[in-house]
């Protein structure tokens, strides 16, 4: 038996660097000059910003005047007011609370993404979880000291906002999805109607409508306070586009599922609850998630009719006159603040649709 | 399900009202249903009254004729405090309808590149359009627009000190100068040439189709486009006689006077509309791409077609049927986004409606014309797009 010569390694110009650089940066004329030309640009805008950012930096100054001398960013700024920027005007000594109630919220919504929970067992964490933010926050019971919702700020309000936003949008928007797929025309209507009207003007209009309108509707010396309402309008926005939502899951279900259960001469209520509904919902769960990342990152609105939510936080930090004009810098770091939560939840959903797609895709 | 079963109690003669009859059923929830709906209704309607009459608030659209007394920061029409609140709000109404606009221009082109970008076959191009796309998407709109107004009022110069990117175009925090037209005749005379550069290359096109379905013979319709859209312009511009002088922004005390401004706000919520709307059409257009068949690349190949080619003539035409509909949705959200103008200043309808409100405490109708105006403009977009839609869609046999 011959011994087998050693396979030569393929030649470079296939394989490597410099063909890895041919192939994906100058496969042709245009390329080259697209590659260049970002080249350019990365090299005109990166190494300033770096400069910028952390070779010039300054990381501990005690006052602005020690911080702007560097010419650099002044991350200092947000060392001495990330307390405010996170939990806004909630009492400092209390500021444990509002840190739980957001581990909680977001331990909530780690647990609702793992498949395994995709049970009933859902709606009891979720309940009991947004029955403990809320004692946690708001106390005046187990011996925590009562703290007024307008003193809530920061990123637990954020957080609450959303996410009771869509807990409690849930139920009405799958009962406006039914709605607008009952054969009843005028419940139809009624429900094709608020979906579009919602769907059709902004968020902000809500807000105001809410501020503004809701006093007047009610009657004579009754009142809901200002968290609330904007509360009220996030639930009825984002009730709207759950409801389009739901009624894209409900309509990928084939017809057969619902006339098999009808032959088996189950009730509606039966059909949807244990037929439809569980098949539907799963479906829609990816859209579900982009959709809460819309509402968590439309929460920063309530910026506009006054409410401490992370955005209006920073805003307030940034009005402090011995710490003035570092905007930039507060941006950035409340951007990196929602960049992980959105992204993360983004590249959850991605990896869901992936494992959910039963498809056949090349 | 529920016909047959009414036919059957129609063959009986003597119909009953019976609970398991689906149809006595359905009216009863409807009936109930509608009532809810009504009594709600009428509650919330009398007390909303109620609380008018005891707060003296007026209702109804009197305001609308009365003087309005404040200022609008910039506003594409004459205006003073001594117009009236309609004014005021036809102001707010063409600010909007002005960003909108543009942004929708602007985002679609920004966009539809860095779609495309995302699934190029160079390694550096896809991964800038896809770190773009991750931040601009997973930021809140409204921290952008802070981030980019700060940027601009707080760290450029002062107007003294203006950064001048090109002669007679100068960046300062009270917004870009730019050089405009002078009064001259001969602008009106190129604004002329460019609509009616629209209007020939409408025409072309159509006579390019057919003579490219009767004889075979492609014509360059790109080209020829551009060049009537730069061409016709100018023509007008010479035979108005060639005017050279520009109104040019010139420093005077602590401003600049002359040509034309980008107000920071202005500047700041378009520039924010576009770049964060840009990174949802990219992601529309590549979806929309890769919904292609990736057998169509491969047949375009096979006959010939250079990537450019197969992406121009193949897979774009088709993509767009699976684009247009989510298209729609972000023009729409671009021209509700735009509503949070109101955060930096901007007066477009919905700040100028909250000032109004303020001033003459009449809430209601203050939110019933924001809610109109978007309405009304949410419906004319979805209207055309689904006209768009029809005329692009697949004829099927």
């Amino acid at each position: 038996m011959t011994t087998a010569t050693e396979s030569l390694p393929p030649p470079t110009s296939t394989t490597g660097p410099i063909a890895w650089v041919r192939e994906r940066l100058f496969s042709s004329p245009l390329n080259a000059i697209l590659t260049i030309l970002s080249v350019w640009l990365l090299l005109m805008s990166l190494p300033p910003f770096i400069e910028w950012a952390l070779i010039k930096a300054n990381f501990t100054a005690a006052t602005s005047q020690e911080c702007r001398a560097g010419g650099g960013a002044c991350w200092a700024f947000i060392g001495v007011k990330y307390r405010l920027m996170l939990f806004g005007l909630y009492p400092y000594d209390e500021q444990w609370r509002p840190l739980l109630a957001t581990i909680i919220l977001i331990a909530m919504i780690i647990v609702s993404t793992i498949p395994r929970f995709w049970t009933v067992i859902l709606l009891p964490i979720w309940v009991g979880g947004l029955i403990l933010v809320s004692v946690l926050m708001w106390g005046g019971i187990l011996g925590l000291k009562y703290v007024e919702d307008t003193l809530w700020g920061g990123l637990p309000l954020t957080l609450i906002l959303s996410t009771f936003g869509i807990a409690i949008a849930f139920p009405f928007g799958v009962a406006l999805a039914l709605g607008r797929r009952s054969k009843m025309p005028a419940i139809k209507t009624l429900c094709v109607l608020y979906i579009e009207l919602i769907r059709g003007v902004p968020l902000i209009s809500m807000l105001f409508m809410s501020s503004v309108m809701l006093p007047l509707f009610l009657p004579e010396g009754f009142s809901i306070d200002k968290l609330l309402r904007a509360q009220i309008a996030i639930i009825l926005f984002a009730a709207a586009y759950l409801a389009e939502v739901v009624r894209g899951g409900l309509q990928a279900i084939p017809k057969g599922q619902y006339e098999g259960a009808d032959s088996l001469g189950l009730s509606y209520g039966q059909k949807m609850g244990f037929i439809i509904l569980p098949q539907a919902l799963k479906v829609v769960i990816p859209p579900l998630v982009s959709l809460f990342i819309a509402v968590f990152k439309d929460t920063s609105l309530v910026v506009i009719i006054g409410i401490y939510d992370l955005m209006q936080s920073t805003k307030v930090a940034l009005t402090d006159p011995a710490w003035r004009g570092f905007s930039i810098e507060a941006y950035i770091f409340v951007s990196m603040i929602y960049f992980v939560f959105c992204y993360s939840m983004s590249k959850y959903s991605q990896n869901l649709e992936k494992r959910l797609a039963t498809g056949h895709k090349r | 399900m529920a016909d047959h079963q009414s036919k059957g109690a129609q063959a009986a003669p003597p119909r009953r009202l019976n609970w398991n009859d689906p149809d006595v059923r359905s009216v009863v929830y409807q009936v109930v249903a509608v009532s809810i709906v009504v009594a709600v209704a009428w509650f919330l309607i009398s007390n909303t009254l109620h609380n008018l009459s005891i707060r003296n608030i007026s209702t109804g659209f009197d305001f609308l004729g009365r003087e309005s007394g404040f200022a609008i920061g910039e506003s594409p029409i004459a205006f003073g405090p001594e117009n009236t609140y309609a004014r005021a709000i036809l102001v707010g109404l063409l600010n909007t309808i002005r960003v909108a606009v543009i942004g929708i221009i602007l985002a679609t082109i920004i966009g539809t590149i860095v779609g495309i970008a995302r699934l190029s076959k160079n390694w550096l191009i896809a991964k800038l359009s896809m770190i773009y796309v991750e931040v601009i998407r997973n930021v809140p709109l409204l921290l952008q627009l802070f981030f980019w107004y700060a940027l601009i009022t707080e760290t450029l110069p002062g107007p003294r000190s203006a950064i001048n990117l090109m002669p007679g175009v100068f960046m300062s925090n009270r917004g870009i100068k730019v050089p405009a037209p002078t009064d001259h005749f001969a602008f009106d005379l190129a604004a002329i040439g460019f609509l009616l550069a629209f209007v020939l290359i409408a025409i072309m096109a159509n006579l390019a189709k057919k003579r490219q379905d009767a004889t075979g013979k492609p014509f360059p319709i790109y080209r020829t486009a551009l060049a009537l859209l730069v061409g016709m312009p100018f023509l007008g511009w010479l035979i108005g006689g060639a005017p050279l002088e520009l109104d040019v922004p010139k420093l005077q005390g602590f401003n600049y006077v002359g040509g034309a401004t980008l107000t920071p706000e202005f500047a700041a919520l378009l520039f924010g509309l576009v770049l964060y709307t840009a990174g949802f059409i990219a992601e529309v257009v590549r979806a929309g791409i890769q919904a292609v068949n990736y057998g169509q690349w491969e047949a375009a190949g096979a006959i010939g077609l250079t990537r450019t080619q197969t992406l121009r003539l193949i897979v774009l035409p088709q993509s767009l049927r699976v684009i247009i509909p989510p298209m729609t949705s972000q023009y729409l959200n671009l021209t509700k986004n735009s509503s949070l103008a109101v955060a930096i200043g901007y007066p477009d309808i919905v700040s100028i409606a909250n000032t109004t409100l303020n001033q003459t405490g009449q809430a209601i109708e203050g939110i019933m014309i924001i809610m109109a105006v978007y309405l009304a403009i949410s419906l004319s977009i979805s209207f055309f797009m689904n006209w768009y839609n029809k005329h692009i869609a697949l004829v099927e046999r």
